[in-house]
């Protein structure tokens, strides 16, 4: 047990540890959790040389001010961050993302904002020091369920990670942005209850994002979507990308850390190949859904994975 | 027994066992519940991440990366349910309830014109069938009241209930885990810790198919149970 960590001089709005989920629960009520965007979190960890499941630091719009108070470590910060290096001699270095950079005892990071993107992502080389429950790591905020005790990073925390560095060398990479307002989706179990005047708009109007838009869901606001069957139905499984409607006939987006059980009609889904996509979307932006069939969402996922893994190939060591 | 076994987004089937919610309908879906469940943990399947029953479906949520809809819908189409044993999985629940700790029975006993007692007496001889788990880590859906106790929700949901609080709706009762929002009628609390973050290994206490009664504890059991 070492005792390397970082001390956390701000903590930005919404940090918390995620990895890729937590299964093998719902029928319990705990959904799985996880990164919000899963592509920039893979891509972190592979810069620090870390396995695609290692846990990271996810923040949301600002995010935390951190002090290398013991050790030093190679970090990665991905997403569309703004954020710099604060040397020893408070020297301030402009960080890029996508590439990784040694930190020495003493210098700070400080991740000032994420630009027209929500989330943004810190990777460690070697990981965070971080006691999983039910084999991950991820924060589950809501139900206070996972490392620190289930809790948002709080000024003050230590952050602690399990090793140095093991090299100087720094890498980069190139990740090509696939900002878009079309988002594509797979039409839902209960879409005939919506009005044929609704399920046209639903795909030809815009939809806006809302405020009200987090971890757990996305609201939006556009053409009401009238239900001509029923505005309930049994509580059933949920599962993450649903459009919900409830009788107010604005949609909301299920999200990452969804409720397990609900009873809203759900007219699509979003696309797992669109997700990452859209979940980096602010509040004002625009969506305009698309529909397509399941086994074009089964190809545009295999070519998501495809891209992922190009981008891991063509890190390579800066000179 | 399934109805109609579709694709719900590109990583999701629902097994959907028809319109109605009885508890013969509901056993369906949790002896399936039960099969996939068993067969993930043998590894008999791979990609399968979550199996979430409800009162008349079971949704099967997968890693695209390995495995694909029509697969899983294969997978499901060649269960042999006459093999399937419902009961084997089954567990059976004592709950301890303080009904001194109600928020609506009076107002219960006013509506419905049956003595608080009567209520508390009907409570105790259900025997509850859990149809599932969710919403929130933990929380039980359970039934079946007597027709004699048929509530409708509050029309204006509390803002903050006690962890443990017991309520009723309709033929349901339910369990609220955590201090939370509700808007069911309260007629008691339990000390149960129905999710428990320590417990690595069991961390939720009720299961889908479990059965629970209650058993009526004082206010001072409550109080010994619940700082435990």
């Amino acid at each position: 047990m070492n005792n390397n960590f970082f001390e956390v001089l701000r903590a930005g709005i919404n940090t918390t540890y995620q990895d890729n989920g937590r299964f093998h629960m719902q029928h319990f009520g705990v959904a799985p959790g996880g990164c919000m965007d899963l592509k920039s979190f893979v891509i972190a960890n592979a810069l620090v040389g870390n396995s695609s499941q290692e846990g990271v630091l996810e923040f949301a719009y600002q995010g935390p001010l951190l002090k290398l108070a013991k050790g030093e470590t190679k970090i990665a910060i991905t997403g569309n961050v703004i954020f710099q290096i604060i040397k020893i001699n408070n020297e301030k270095v402009n960080g890029e993302c996508n590439r990784t950079y040694n930190l020495k005892e003493g210098e700070q990071i400080d991740i000032l904002a994420t630009k027209e993107s929500i989330y943004g992502y810190l990777a460690i080389e070697g990981g965070f020091d971080l006691k999983p429950f039910c084999k991950s790591v991820s924060v589950l905020a809501r139900a206070q369920i996972g490392p620190n005790e289930g809790k948002k990073i709080k000024n003050n925390d230590k952050v602690n990670f399990k090793r140095n560095s093991s090299n100087e060398k720094n890498f980069t990479t190139k990740v090509i942005s696939e900002k878009k307002e079309i988002i594509r989706v797979l039409q839902g179990s209960q879409f005939n209850y919506f009005s044929k005047q609704s399920q046209d708009n639903f795909f030809k109007k815009y939809y806006k994002i809302t405020n009200l838009t987090d971890r757990m869901g996305m609201r939006l606001e556009g053409p009401s979507i009238s239900n001509i069957i029923s505005a309930n139905i049994r509580s059933e499984g949920i599962t993450k990308g649903a459009i919900q409607v409830p009788a107010d006939g604005q949609p909301i987006i299920l999200l990452t850390d969804y409720p397990t059980i609900g009873g809203y009609p759900k007219i699509s889904n979003i696309i797992s190949a669109d997700y990452h996509v859209l979940v980096q979307k602010v509040p004002g932006e625009k969506v305009l859904f698309k529909n397509v069939e399941l086994r074009e969402a089964e190809q545009l996922y295999k070519e998501h994975l495809n891209n992922i893994s190009e981008t891991i190939k063509k890190i390579k060591e800066i000179n | 027994m399934i109805k109609k076994l579709s694709n719900i987004g590109d990583c999701g089937v629902v097994c959907d066992f028809g319109d109605e919610v009885n508890q013969k309908i509901n056993a369906g879906v949790i002896q399936l519940f039960h099969y996939i469940k068993e067969e993930v943990s043998k590894g008999k399947i791979e990609g399968i991440l979550n199996y979430t029953p409800s009162y008349n479906k079971l949704i099967i949520n997968f890693d695209l990366k390995k495995i694909k809809s029509s697969q899983i819908i294969d997978f499901i189409k060649s269960v042999n349910f006459s093999e399937l044993n419902f009961s084997k999985n089954k567990k059976e629940w004592i709950i301890p309830i303080c009904y001194d700790l109600e928020l609506d029975l009076e107002k219960i006993s006013k509506t419905l014109k049956i003595d608080k007692n009567e209520i508390i007496n009907i409570h105790l001889n259900t025997t509850f069938f859990i149809y599932m788990v969710g919403f929130i880590p933990g929380h039980p859906f359970m039934g079946d009241l007597g027709s004699k106790l048929f509530l409708e929700r509050l029309k204006t949901p509390r803002v903050k209930l006690p962890p443990g609080s017991v309520g009723i709706v309709e033929k349901f009762c339910n369990i609220y885990p955590y201090e939370s929002p509700g808007g069911w009628n309260i007629i008691g609390r339990t000390p149960t810790k129905l999710f428990d973050k320590k417990n690595e290994t069991q961390p939720c206490l009720l299961s889908p198919g479990d059965t629970v009664k209650f058993k009526s504890i004082s206010k001072k059991e409550f109080e010994n149970l619940y700082n435990e």
